[in-house]
């Protein structure tokens, strides 16, 4: 009972601190003032038959008199394609694709089933009838096969990375001690997982079971040990991965969304231009001489100075 | 086999570089180039040079830093330069690029997709020095341990590094050996920016340590905001050179030609890239004629930079940038134009359209357009009757990095080429996937030392590469060729370039702008603008 409950509480707090993590991450990046423009083109919000080569509205003339398309669908179908399928490893560096998609959708299909398999849990919860009906039969079967095929790839594709890593002449000088670390943890963790499953014995309770124990702090349950090793170690896992660069689901937001597509020009009196004006007046402590800087002088002050002519405006 | 460069040896104490790259070394190039061996030699650095300034990196030295004198002031320099790096990541000081940095610092997957697209690493014949994850590998452990204070974990997680002067010393050469093109931060799959990091890098040096290119701070961006322009010209002088432009041009065209100067209330504002007035003045020769033809309203200002669109600020110092394009603002508000449009140069295009666009309040605020747009809405609207059998000659299009991958002006160059050129082709890769000349953030400007062997044997390799191929069928000296590029810095690579390995005597490729190949199919002008000369 008392590892039970331990397991329940290292499950929850995980979650807690993963997505506390993820938020911190992402509230952080967000709360970083706007950069200058550094967009790279094709910006796929464009028009379409721009964004097709690669265009942008500065080959409209007098662009600035046009209100500026926003191509959503373009920019959907980027980042469908691109989450989905790792579009830009596909294009540029195919053989590592065959692994990373392994990995990345291996993954996708675990938290896939970890996603059905609690609602199945909660649907039969809230409504005790459906536990018996055929519906969450199928959920069964949608989150094992989901599962077991997930770790699969998981486990195939991340050995496969790790391999790459430790013998590709171009990887192996930038291979850190926690490269290795974080993808073998994805390999213990899942190995661990899925063995568990495979051994645990029949008196075990089931994985809906499991969720449902989990979602209603049902103490009585048992795991298999080796089952439950895999959960403990998942969930640190879990809690550890927003703390790396494994956090990249987040930062791609932001490394597309607010540097490469970030195309939106600054006009007179718009909200932007009013962000720009509080920027202007940070004041830097930039120390070569010419730059002026010298802590008192805000970033537009030092741009209207002319440090060839004496300094003078 | 030659030993493969490592991180650890960055942080190395002896003064020997730590690479030396051998012609057999290098990617190898098509006809008629195919034969490494007998390609120019390049010329070692000077026994001063290697004694005085700090050159152990590799072959060349860009910057000539003088060597510190004792260890104090190499601790002091190690000191700014910890400084300096802390200064990047605090949004009072860099707020400009804070945002991309930490992105690239804190997630890069180091899946090296990146190194396939670099034209310099490629073209080195894949020297680990040169891969893009080299330079920004060193500056992500320092950030990790220096501005994150992330200690032993870190370390194991991250990767350590020995920070030292000679460090710091290479890294200095190292942020430029990169065009900062930007190509590899299009194919990175997380969105990381290796371009951006040697960009940074340089902004460190130079706001911090006042380290910097001389060519791009004392004789570029200090020279400008003296004089008015990095070719040292003043108002006077750009007068007169454009008076004997338009001399020269209506000349060579038949009827006269005229550059109107400082008048208020055109609808536009051109600036050239100055270096074209001094070294390619059939070029804003041409744009005064064609703008004539149409009917536009123009002026050029001489206002201090308001004749001269470089902005070199724009590759190593973000106050140097400011300041240029708030004078190039202050010229058009002066005037009261409608819009600036800007020449053909690449770099300028980018600063004051595209950078600067978040730094321009208020009334700095005016609309800038591509000189790409306007010659092409020129050429498609029938005004001016031109001949395409005039430029009957192989002609192939340079895309100039910042006017293309990083500004997205695509097609309105090619649409003119396409109707008054019979013999154009692409390059391939084209378009947003170009190939940088080899000269970009400053490069093209940069000849101390040996620098343009490495200019025109590394970084410009894989160009060179291209034009060749695109002329594979026409190599023949009997054939001239034309290589268009819109851009006054890729000009001044291709003509050193070219010269370098005599591509003009031996196979008569010549290199060129937009605006000449127009100008050579207008009907009403005399037939051959496009004089067959070296330049
Ligand atoms: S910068 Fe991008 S492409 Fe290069 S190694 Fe890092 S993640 Fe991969
Ligand atoms: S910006 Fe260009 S030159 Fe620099 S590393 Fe990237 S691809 Fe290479």
């Amino acid at each position: 009972m008392t590892t039970t409950l331990f397991l329940y509480a290292i499950l929850y707090a995980a979650a807690l601190v993963f997505l506390v993590a993820c938020a911190v991450r992402a509230i952080g990046y967000a709360r970083l003032p706007l950069h200058l423009r550094w967009e790279l083109y094709p910006v796929p919000h464009e028009k379409r038959e721009r964004a097709r080569y690669g265009g942008s509205y500065f080959e409209s003339p007098e662009w600035w008199k046009e209100p500026i398309a926003f191509n959503h669908l373009g920019e959907w179908k980027s980042m469908f394609a691109e989450i989905l399928f790792l579009k830009g490893l596909w294009e540029f560096k195919r053989k590592m694709w065959y692994r990373s998609y392994l990995f990345h959708l291996g993954l996708y299909l675990l938290i896939g089933a970890a996603g059905i398999l609690f609602a199945a849990a909660f649907a039969s919860l809230i409504l005790p009838g459906l536990a018996s009906s055929g519906f969450v039969l199928v959920l069964h079967y949608a989150y094992t096969a989901a599962g077991l095929l997930g770790a699969a790839l998981t486990l195939v594709g991340a050995a496969a990375l790790l391999i790459e890593r430790l013998t590709e002449e171009d990887l192996k000088p930038y291979t850190t001690a926690g490269d290795i670390f974080n993808l073998s943890f994805f390999i213990v963790t899942v190995g661990i997982l899925t063995a568990g499953y495979f051994l645990r014995p029949d008196t075990s309770p089931g994985a809906l079971a499991l969720a449902q124990g989990v979602l209603t702090f049902d103490t009585s349950l048992k795991a298999p040990p080796m089952f439950e090793v895999g959960l403990v170690l998942g969930a640190l896992l879990a809690a550890y991965i927003p703390m790396t660069h494994m956090s990249h689901f987040i930062a791609k937001y932001f490394t597309y969304h607010t540097v490469r597509w970030d195309d939106a020009p600054n006009r007179r009196g718009a909200k932007l231009e009013q962000k720009l004006a509080e920027y202007l007046t940070y004041r830097p402590t930039w120390s070569a001489p010419h730059v002026g800087a010298d802590g008192s002088k805000s970033w537009a002050e030092i741009a209207m100075t002319n440090p060839a002519q004496g300094g003078k405006k | 086999m030659k030993r493969k460069i490592s991180l650890d040896d960055m942080s190395k104490l002896e003064r020997e570089p730590l690479t030396h790259l051998e012609p057999g070394d290098l990617m190898p190039l098509p006809a008629p180039l195919e034969d490494r061996a007998s390609s120019p030699g390049w010329k070692p650095l000077s026994a001063q040079t290697m004694e005085k300034c700090e050159c152990a990196l590799d072959d060349t030295c860009a910057v000539s830093i003088p060597q510190p004198q004792n260890e104090q002031e190499e601790q002091e320099l190690v000191r700014k330069f910890l400084s300096g790096l802390d200064k990047l990541f605090r949004r009072e000081d860099n707020w400009t690029f804070l945002q991309p940095l930490l992105l690239t610092m804190e997630h890069c997957a180091k899946c090296q997709t990146c190194g396939d697209a670099c034209h310099i690493f490629e073209a080195s014949g894949r020297n680990e020095l040169y891969r893009p994850t080299f330079r920004t590998e060193i500056v992500r452990r320092l950030y990790f341990k220096y501005v994150k204070h992330g200690g032993l974990l870190s370390a194991w997680q991250h990767g350590d590094v020995k920070l030292n002067w000679p460090l710091v010393a290479r890294l200095i050469e190292l942020s430029y050996r990169c065009n900062i093109c930007r190509r590899c931060a299009q194919v990175c799959p997380i969105g990381a920016d290796n371009g951006l990091v040697a960009h940074e890098l340089r902004k460190l040096f130079s706001q911090e340590m006042g380290i910097a290119a001389k060519e791009l701070h004392e004789n570029g961006s200090m020279l400008q905001l003296r004089v008015g322009s990095s070719t040292g010209m003043n108002a006077a002088a750009v007068k007169d050179n454009i008076d004997f432009i338009d001399e020269d041009t209506s000349e060579r065209a038949g009827f006269e030609v005229k550059t109107p100067w400082d008048v208020e209330g055109a609808d536009i504002l051109l600036i050239h890239n100055a270096g074209e007035i001094v070294a390619w003045p059939e070029n804003p020769g041409a744009f005064a004629l064609i703008l004539n033809a149409a009917g536009i309203s123009w002026t050029l200002s001489s206002e201090l930079a308001g004749y001269d669109s470089i902005n070199y600020g724009v590759w190593y110092d973000d106050a140097q940038f400011a300041r240029v394009a708030i004078k190039h603002m202050e010229a058009a508000r002066k005037l009261k134009v409608k819009k600036i449009v800007l020449g053909e140069c690449g770099h300028a295009h980018k600063a004051l359209s595209v950078i600067a666009d978040r730094l321009l309040t208020g009334d700095l605020n005016i609309p800038r357009e591509s000189s790409m747009t306007l010659l092409r809405d020129i050429v498609m609207n029938g005004r001016i009757k031109f001949d395409p059998a005039r430029n009957d000659f192989p002609v192939t299009l340079h895309d100039p990095c910042n006017l293309v991958r990083l500004m997205g002006v695509v097609e309105p160059q090619r649409e003119v080429v396409r109707l008054l050129c019979p013999k154009f082709r692409e390059m391939e890769p084209h378009g947003v996937d170009n190939y940088c000349c080899g000269g970009g953030s400053g490069f093209a400007i940069m000849s101390g030392n040996n620098f343009s062997d490495w200019r025109f044997q590394v970084s410009g390799r894989k160009k060179l590469e291209q034009i060749l191929n695109a002329f594979s069928d026409c190599l023949d000296p009997s054939i001239p060729k034309y290589l268009c590029a819109p851009c006054s810095n890729c000009k001044g690579q291709f003509r050193d370039m070219l010269a370098y390995y005599d591509l003009w005597e031996k196979n008569k490729i010549l290199y060129g702008g937009l605006v000449e190949l127009i100008v050579n199919a207008m009907v009403d002008v005399k037939p051959g603008f496009i004089q067959w000369e070296w330049r």
